[in-house]
């Protein structure tokens, strides 16, 4: 197919054809991280802004290792270095940056929507590195890849998302395209942090965590969203890791293969145990690995033009 | 001066009048309606309404003038003229200005701005408390003798019910109705209506209750000292259910709704456009579908603005940080009468909604066109197609979600005290 978009904004947005195309892209680029010489030139004179104005590790890292490896010149901005300290507003921002000619931005923002908005006034490609509660696309994508990787398929899998599902952008993401591949998936966590109305997107709600794992291919572990004040919805983090904190019992009532993720940053000893974290069930890592892949061939998709 | 307007369809809701009729103004009364006024003198201004519907002037009993303290986002003037264009002869301000207006001296203010600069009749809303931060009733009394119509904290509830059912109590004295913004800010800490756009757009949600808790509340508070109430900006169909339930015990129960809650729902936010930002917000088809049914079935009694204008640079930026509120007089009637169109209420009942019941309410004479009421008309071509363009509006606030809409309605004319302010036959 080509490949039209000029940005990336959300995955709801995207036909699975469109995410099939951009996980078998990533597919061609994950051998050049572990070649000796790890860069190609493919996006030479390409720049790439990553614009984070919310603390991010593994993305901005990712996206920033992505480019590079795309040969791109990359250019970092997090919200404690840009002008929005002294009252800058975000498009002014943006447009002063799009005056200096990058051919994308990846943009982190606490707010949802501050992407989309970018992407209706500048004419470089828009990359949502995270929008408030909204979308987390290319996290979604990696974590396609990662089942697809380590199950050989997506279509079929039993999914149990668990966690702050009302808070999570990486939930929300994960849900709209996991029921664009059909898949059964079960939305895990106390009542106060399942929004109202998710039913209706095709998920089944379950409270009850030993019910949601039950025979799970794979299951997607959440952190508490402490800076949109998740910690609110829940009487103490001891009692949400009693009742929601996964273990290895968990982990055998799931499907013999069960593959357990995580985004990341995790709490260890919160929603997941130590050992199950660092047992052989975890792919935590290599959702890490993959993210590059996967980052690669959507800046290359949306910044390096036909394929 | 004397004005005549010739050969319209007069129809006036309070003397259940609808027929051909011609109004003859002297001044800032009206003089005569019969059904042909032939002899008039030569320096008497005849103005030819055939084909179209002559009616008392709109009032609107929720707007905001933004005069004192934001007058970049709109001026008592800009305001009125605004309101003038969009059909309305008399409307009642918000407290919300800077300072607020919760003291003799800025009603005052409002009222000589008003006479001075303004072109229709603008009465003005005293806060509830003092500075609107439900603390301390406001000198309720000294602004009803500057000219105080009714009282609110719009913008927000009153906190406290003990505070809520004090000032009730108080302003009996004065017969001032009090205007409810009903909204439980314990629930309400999102921007848009909680449902399925908003788990669609990540953008935080207000549910439904956080509306309907107060509605309940207020009522229950009302009834209990006997005193009246309005609760303004109506959104969801829960509300509309206490309402009906409590009219039938307790009569002095008024609402209002806007338009943008018949005409759009919360699928308007899901491209974040902050023009549809609004508070309440926009809620979901089935709340719509409630909302006209209250309309139809009169439990809502009135059609309010809540003209809420602002600058361009408050609504151009993200979502959560843009100023919610919609700039309503000039779309107001146009959006109103789709109602008559598609069959909802007929024209008598829309326009009672828009003249005679918030006069009522009001305790003002206007709202009807008897002979000698005041001269307050306007003339409108309820089939007249047009599309909305924000940048054509004479409001400082271009801020609309229905820029580029095609409508069909338009008022043409507008006459305050005998007086033409809008005229555009």
């Amino acid at each position: 197919m080509n490949w039209k978009r000029k940005d990336l904004l959300g995955i709801r947005d995207l036909s699975k054809e469109e995410i099939v195309f951009i996980l078998d892209t990533a597919e061609s680029f994950k051998d050049i991280s572990k070649r000796e010489i790890k860069k190609v030139p493919t996006l030479r004179g390409k720049t790439v802004i990553t614009l984070f104005y919310e603390p991010s590790t593994r993305t901005r890292t990712s996206f920033e290792i992505a480019a590079k490896r795309l040969s791109a010149d990359t250019i970092n901005i997090s919200s404690s270095t840009s002008s929005s300290t002294k009252g800058e507003s975000l498009k002014d921002t943006a447009r002063n940056l799009e005056s200096m000619r990058p051919d994308a931005i990846v943009i982190r923002h606490g707010m949802p929507g501050a992407p989309h908005m970018l992407a209706g006034i500048l004419d470089s490609s828009i990359i949502n590195g995270g929008d408030g509660s909204h979308e987390h696309p290319t996290q979604a994508l990696l974590d396609l890849f990662t089942m697809r990787d380590k199950k050989g398929r997506v279509e079929g899998l039993k999914v149990a998302i668990v966690g702050d599902i009302a808070h999570s952008r990486v939930a929300r993401s994960n849900i709209f395209s996991l029921k664009n591949f059909g898949n059964e998936v079960i939305c895990c966590g106390p009542p106060t942090m399942i929004p109202p109305h998710i039913e209706t997107l095709g998920v089944k709600v379950e409270y009850d965590l030993k019910k949601a794992v039950k025979k799970a291919d794979v299951i997607m572990m959440l952190r508490i969203q402490k800076e949109r004040g998740g910690t609110s919805y829940i009487p103490s983090t001891k009692e949400y890791a009693t009742l929601y904190g996964l273990t290895k019992n968990h982990i055998d009532m799931a499907a013999d293969d069960v593959i357990v993720m995580h985004p990341g940053p995790m709490n260890r000893g919160i929603e997941i145990a130590d050992d199950v974290a660092d047992g052989p069930s975890s792919v935590i890592l290599d959702q890490v690995e993959n993210g590059v892949a996967v980052r690669m061939a959507v800046l290359y998709l949306l910044v390096g033009g036909e394929a | 001066m004397k004005v005549l307007i010739k050969g319209g369809r007069l129809i006036d809701p309070k003397n259940a009048i609808d027929g051909r009729y011609d109004v003859l103004a002297d001044g800032p009364v009206i003089e005569g309606i019969s059904k042909n006024i032939g002899k008039v003198d030569s320096r008497t201004k005849i103005v030819d309404a055939s084909g179209l519907i002559v009616a008392p002037g709109l009032i609107d009993v929720h707007c905001h003038l933004r005069e004192p303290g934001f007058e970049y986002k709109e001026t008592i003037k800009t305001g009125t003229m605004a309101a003038a264009r969009g059909g309305f002869t008399t409307i009642v301000c918000m407290a919300n200005t800077d300072p607020v207006n919760d003291s003799r001296s800025v009603t005052e203010f409002i009222i000589d701005r008003a006479h001075a600069e303004g072109v229709c009749k603008v009465l003005p809303c005293g806060a509830i408390t003092k500075g609107l931060k439900g603390e301390e009733l406001s000198e309720i009394g000294e602004m009803f003798e500057a000219g105080i119509v009714a009282i609110s904290d719009d913008g927000k509830s009153v906190r406290r019910a003990g505070l809520l059912r004090k000032a009730l109590e108080y302003a009996k004295t004065f017969k001032l109705p009090a205007i409810s913004h009903c909204e439980d800010d314990t629930l309400s800490g999102g921007y848009v209506h909680e449902g399925l756009a908003s788990l669609f757009s990540g953008l935080e949600g207000v549910p439904a209750i956080a509306e309907e808790i107060i509605v309940g509340r207020d009522i229950a508070i009302a009834r209990y000292v006997d005193a009246p109430i309005h609760l303004t900006h109506i959104s969801t169909a829960g509300s509309v259910e206490i309402i009906e339930r409590a009219r039938k015990v307790f009569r002095k129960v008024t609402c209002d709704t806007c338009p943008h809650y018949f005409t759009l729902t919360d699928e308007a936010t899901l491209t974040y456009d902050t023009n549809a930002k609004v508070n309440p917000p926009l809620r979901s088809q089935k709340d719509l579908e409630a909302i006209k049914e209250g309309l139809r079935r009169g439990t809502i009694d009135i059609i309010a603005t809540d003209h809420a204008p602002h600058e361009f640079t408050s609504k151009d930026v993200e979502f959560d940080i843009a100023s919610s509120g919609i700039s309503g007089f000039e779309t107001a009637f146009a959006l109103a009468l789709s109602l008559v169109h598609e069959g909802v209420l007929d024209m008598k009942g829309l326009l009672a909604k828009m003249t005679a019941n918030p006069a009522k309410l009001l305790g003002i004479t206007s709202g009807t066109l008897a002979e000698g009421a005041p001269a307050d008309l306007i003339v409108f071509d309820p089939d007249r197609e047009w599309t909305i363009n924000r940048n054509a509006f004479i409001s400082k606030g271009k801020n609309t979600p229905f820029h580029a809409m095609t409508v069909k309605g338009k008022n043409l004319f507008t006459m305050v005290d005998g007086k033409i302010v809008h005229d555009e036959l």
